[in-house]
């Protein structure tokens, strides 16, 4: 699904970000990235996101290489992403429906298949009923899965979430984590940039750990 | 048998897929249309400060332009003309009067002649000027005779009209020759130079108005960047990010348009009684002109289509700039 070969990305003032970067990723798994501030988590998330391109290397993703691509592809790439941020990124002037309906209102969904999906995705996560709210009436935890009903509604082949639990307590954060679980089984791969050891501890999946850009361990 | 069958069962279904994409598509635009109008609606005093200053320009543009249609079209009427008008002494009789017209219709640069007597030219003016009343208290006709003289037209270059000219001035009866196309000609360049100048001022408060939505989709687009962000990570393609905001230009064009076409017909409305007042005065058949309908949409398709483009040329630019971080 997806694969990371000699893959260097050097930003031209704050010098080497990541060296040498080897990893696959297969169909339905889970992994976390993990290491310390600094140490490239986000650059490499920025890099599959298509945010950035990378120095040297191939990136592929689902059978195309995005690490040389048109700014023209991009978004029709990034449609096969499911993107989860710490901050959650909601539009706070529209409500919950209307921020999962965004992916599919983007790549010219009709509006009926919009209203199922979008349905189907907050009952996922548990929020079904609440789709009339906007997103500054619902707590954190609650603006978070709207995020992931967001990132799931288009059904991604690969989820990348980055500190999803950073701002949630340790129960929300399990309930978050368990969620992810069940993408997987539907064949959807996710990797998780996290620095919650604990969480990835009693979780037991592959751990991918960076390391002042090298991957240490994987 | 079945293969056709499933054949024909996946174009149905291509075919449903693109009606489908077609018919999201269609509702996207609608929507972006729309919803740009409530997001105006949404700050209003901003969104009618803009209107306005837009309204302005565009009235300022379309008012010249309408002043100098009416002036035009008070001395469109006036045909350019080489005729002379022979002006005769005070001595000469109404008889030698009209045998030296005789005379001059024998005259080879001469293509028709006319004379009005002293008492022909009072009438008329009488009739025309508005002053009947006093000039009836005047005890002697203090106009002139007059012998029109229409040259043929292949005296059309000045050097002759002027000779000819010089040739009438010699003669006798003769006061003074004028010729009326020197002041319909003067008149026209100044025409001239009055609708180029309108031309000018027009294409200035034109990149006026390109340059004041640039700006204010420009602010837009700032204060909804985060909106920009986010759709981009969802995969929105620039054409999909920016059409809100084009429409939110093409809207404020539009208003403003309106409002300017309102703005002037009101000031004429204003001017209108007046204008009447002095044209009957001068016993005219001028009439104020308004703006047409067909120059109402005119100035609604310009003032839209230049806000389109300040906002297109914005976003051209600023939204390849704005990358997700």
């Amino acid at each position: 699904m997806l694969r990371f070969e000699h893959v260097y990305k050097r930003y031209p003032d704050a010098g080497e970000a990541l060296t040498d970067i080897n990893f696959d990723l297969s169909k339905g798994e889970m992994a976390f990235l993990t290491g310390r501030s600094g140490a490239g988590k986000s650059t490499l998330l920025k890099l599959i996101a298509m945010m950035e391109q990378c120095t040297r290397g191939t990136i592929m993703l689902d059978g195309q290489n995005i690490s040389r691509i048109s700014d023209r592809k991009i978004p029709y790439l990034r449609r096969n992403l499911g993107l989860i941020f710490q901050d959650y990124k909601l539009l706070n002037d529209r409500t919950v429906f209307d921020n999962v309906a965004l992916p599919l209102i983007v790549s010219g969904v009709n509006h009926q298949e919009v209203s199922r999906r979008v349905r189907a995705s907050l009952d996922k996560v548990s929020l079904l009923g609440k789709e009339k709210k906007y997103p500054l009436h619902l707590s954190g935890g609650e603006q978070q899965r709207v995020g992931i009903a967001r990132a799931i509604v288009n059904k991604p082949k690969l989820i990348l979430a980055d500190e999803p639990t950073g701002n949630l307590d340790p129960g929300l954060s399990a309930e978050v984590m368990q969620m992810f679980e069940e993408f997987k089984y539907n064949g959807t791969s996710v990797l998780i940039a996290t620095h919650d050891i604990e969480l990835i501890n009693r979780l037991g999946h592959r751990v991918l750990t960076l390391d002042k850009g090298h991957l240490i361990a994987s | 048998m079945t293969k056709p069958k499933t054949i024909r069962k996946h174009q149905q279904s291509l075919k449903d897929k693109l009606v489908e994409k077609f018919e999201a598509y269609l509702l996207n635009h609608a929507h972006g249309l729309f919803s740009s109008l409530g997001r105006l609606t949404r700050t209003p005093f901003t969104s009618a400060m803009t209107i306005l200053v837009l309204a302005v320009a565009i009235s300022l543009a379309g008012g010249f332009y309408i002043v100098v249609g009416n002036i035009q079209q008070l001395t469109g009427n006036l045909e350019a003309s080489n005729q002379m008008s022979l002006f005769l002494k005070d001595n000469i009789t109404d008889s030698s009067g009209q045998k030296l017209a005789d005379q001059l219709k024998q005259h080879p640069s001469s293509e028709a002649v006319k004379f009005i007597t002293k008492k022909q030219a009072m009438e008329e003016f009488k009739a025309n000027s508005g002053f009947g009343e006093a000039l009836t208290a005047l005890d002697t006709n203090p106009l002139p005779s007059v012998i029109q003289v229409q040259p043929k037209n292949s005296l059309d270059s000045n050097a002759d009209i002027e000779k000819l000219m010089a040739e009438f001035k010699q003669l006798p009866q003769v006061d003074f020759v004028q010729v009326d196309m020197q002041w319909i000609e003067r008149m026209q360049t100044i025409m001239l130079i009055a609708s180029r100048a309108v031309f000018l001022v027009s294409l200035l408060l034109g990149f006026a108005v390109t340059f004041i939505t640039g700006n204010t989709i420009r602010l837009e687009l700032h204060h909804r960047r985060d909106e920009v962000y986010i759709s981009k990570l969802v995969g929105a393609t620039l054409s999909f990010i920016q059409r809100p905001f084009l429409y939110c230009g093409f809207w404020l064009g539009f208003i403003a348009g309106f409002c300017a076409w309102l703005i002037i017909s009101i000031m004429l409305l204003i001017v209108e009684s007046p204008v009447e007042k002095l044209s009957t005065l001068y016993n005219s058949a001028f009439e104020l002109q308004f703006l047409g309908f067909f120059e109402f949409l005119a100035l609604l398709l310009l003032a839209s289509g230049l806000a389109v483009l300040g906002s297109w040329g914005v976003l051209h630019y600023q939204l390849r700039q704005l990358k997700p971080q």
